[in-house]
């Protein structure tokens, strides 16, 4: 049994497989500051305030180093590194990590479990990419405390930028919301705090056209989308929460997929080929919570448990 | 700290990487920031593996501001490579090990 992806979901689904004693293997992932690191998007947050049974709040890091170490103790494996290639055309599917070239796959295995989760989104712009780590973050809990007492730009209006937005006012003196619609994406708890925060104030029907600035970010470039009209907005930050995509490129061709590159799931978490299951962000772009990935991760685990048995010929 | 990590503060920057005779790989954090602490026992492994041949050193941003805003730090984990005193390279943003490395086989 092997585990692709290290979020809520792939150690839920750990957490139930080593206790059935299937000893999973959970492929976690590579550091990074942006995609899929190892405890999967929570990493790069601060407190969750939603997920139950911690009626305090607990820090993101922290909630998923108890998964991992929940997983463990029931004998659950890790390997910190990508998976680069799958098949699963041939059974036992084969799980490549490292060169994708090599003709033999890195492990094979009867049952794989896709936790593989969703990355940030960013603008795209060029001015963007050169000015990352010189004011233009993909962590804002990493490098909020740079931007102490300035003026900083968050993108986008659904719960992680009002998330981000409120976490920066501890830091910036000003903090600048900037959307492209009218109204927030974001759920109206979220929206009250941000729109009762005296430091956040919000620029709408806006678009960043580009990043300013030399060797850090000096300001924004904003075209209003209704007007037409150009405007720069001077800040030293920008922190850009503007959605998210899932990470699929490696399951391309071979797992069903909506238009947007969501694996689908039919029947709890099967996918399109039998002894393959999905859970979490990667298959969902509804909900995208915590506790709704741990939940598909336990659904991917017991469908898994159930093929293996029902299909073991032993 | 590991083995083989030295600790940099504002006061000995300036001489422990002056004066080192192999390159010096800082590594900016703080005790906040989940990506820093995910990289953090791979760069105890690579000074393990490498001692001798490069060092590798932390500085704490949160008691250091004046060190990581001399390097124009904005991000961490941000991390800088000096040889002979001068920035050689910038690594920013956590990274797996593979890809540090090839970072850093040029001046290996």
């Amino acid at each position: 049994m092997v585990i692709v992806g290290s979020g809520p979901a792939g150690l839920t689904a750990a957490i139930y497989t080593a206790r059935a004693n299937l000893h999973p293997l959970v492929i976690e992932g590579e550091p990074s500051s942006d995609s899929d690191q190892p405890g999967g998007q929570l990493m790069l947050t601060t407190e969750v305030e939603n997920y139950p049974g911690f009626e305090d709040g607990i820090m993101g890091p922290e909630l998923m180093a108890r998964f991992r170490g929940q997983a463990a103790r029931f004998g659950a494996g890790y390997l910190t590194a990508k998976a680069s290639r799958v098949d699963f055309s041939a059974r036992p599917f084969g799980i490549w990590v490292g060169d994708p070239e090599t003709p033999e796959p890195t492990y094979r295995a009867r049952s794989v479990i896709v936790a593989t989760g969703a990355r940030s989104l960013m603008l795209g712009l060029p001015s963007e990419a050169r000015l990352l780590g010189h004011g233009v973050s993909t962590c804002a809990t990493c490098d909020g405390f740079f931007f102490r007492g300035q003026h900083i730009a968050v993108v986008g209006g659904g719960d992680s930028a009002m998330e981000e937005a409120i976490f920066l006012t501890k830091f910036g003196e000003r903090v600048t919301v900037i959307h492209r619609r009218k109204e927030l994406r974001a759920s109206k708890i979220m929206q009250d705090r941000a729109f009762r925060n005296p430091r956040i104030d919000f620029m709408w029907d806006a678009q960043v056209s580009d990043v300013l600035g030399e060797r850090s970010v000096e300001g924004v470039r904003i075209k209003n989308v209704a007007t037409a009209e150009e405007s720069t907005l001077p800040v030293t930050g920008l922190f850009v929460a503007i959605g998210h995509a899932p990470n699929t490129d490696l399951f391309r061709g071979q797992l069903d997929m909506d238009e947007n590159g969501y694996l689908v799931t039919h029947g709890g978490a099967r996918t399109n080929v039998e002894g393959v299951f999905a859970c979490g962000d990667v298959q969902d772009h509804v909900y995208r919570q915590a506790v709704t990935a741990a939940g598909s991760g336990c659904m991917a685990a017991i469908d898994a448990e159930r093929w293996l048995d029902a299909t073991s010929d032993s | 700290m590991a083995d083989g990590i030295l600790t940099l503060s504002d006061n000995t920057f300036e001489e422990e990487v002056k004066t080192a005779d192999v390159p010096v790989l800082v590594d900016f954090w703080a005790e906040w920031c989940g990506p820093c602490k995910m990289i953090g026992p791979l760069l105890e492994e690579i000074a393990v593996e490498h001692i001798g041949r490069l060092r590798i050193a932390k500085l704490n941003v949160d008691e250091n501001l004046e060190t990581a805003r001399r390097f124009e730090v904005m991000s961490i984990p941000t991390m800088i490579l000096f040889k002979d005193g001068d920035v050689r390279l910038r690594i920013v943003g956590a990274k797996g090990k593979g890809q540090l490395l090839q970072e850093l086989q040029a001046f290996l």
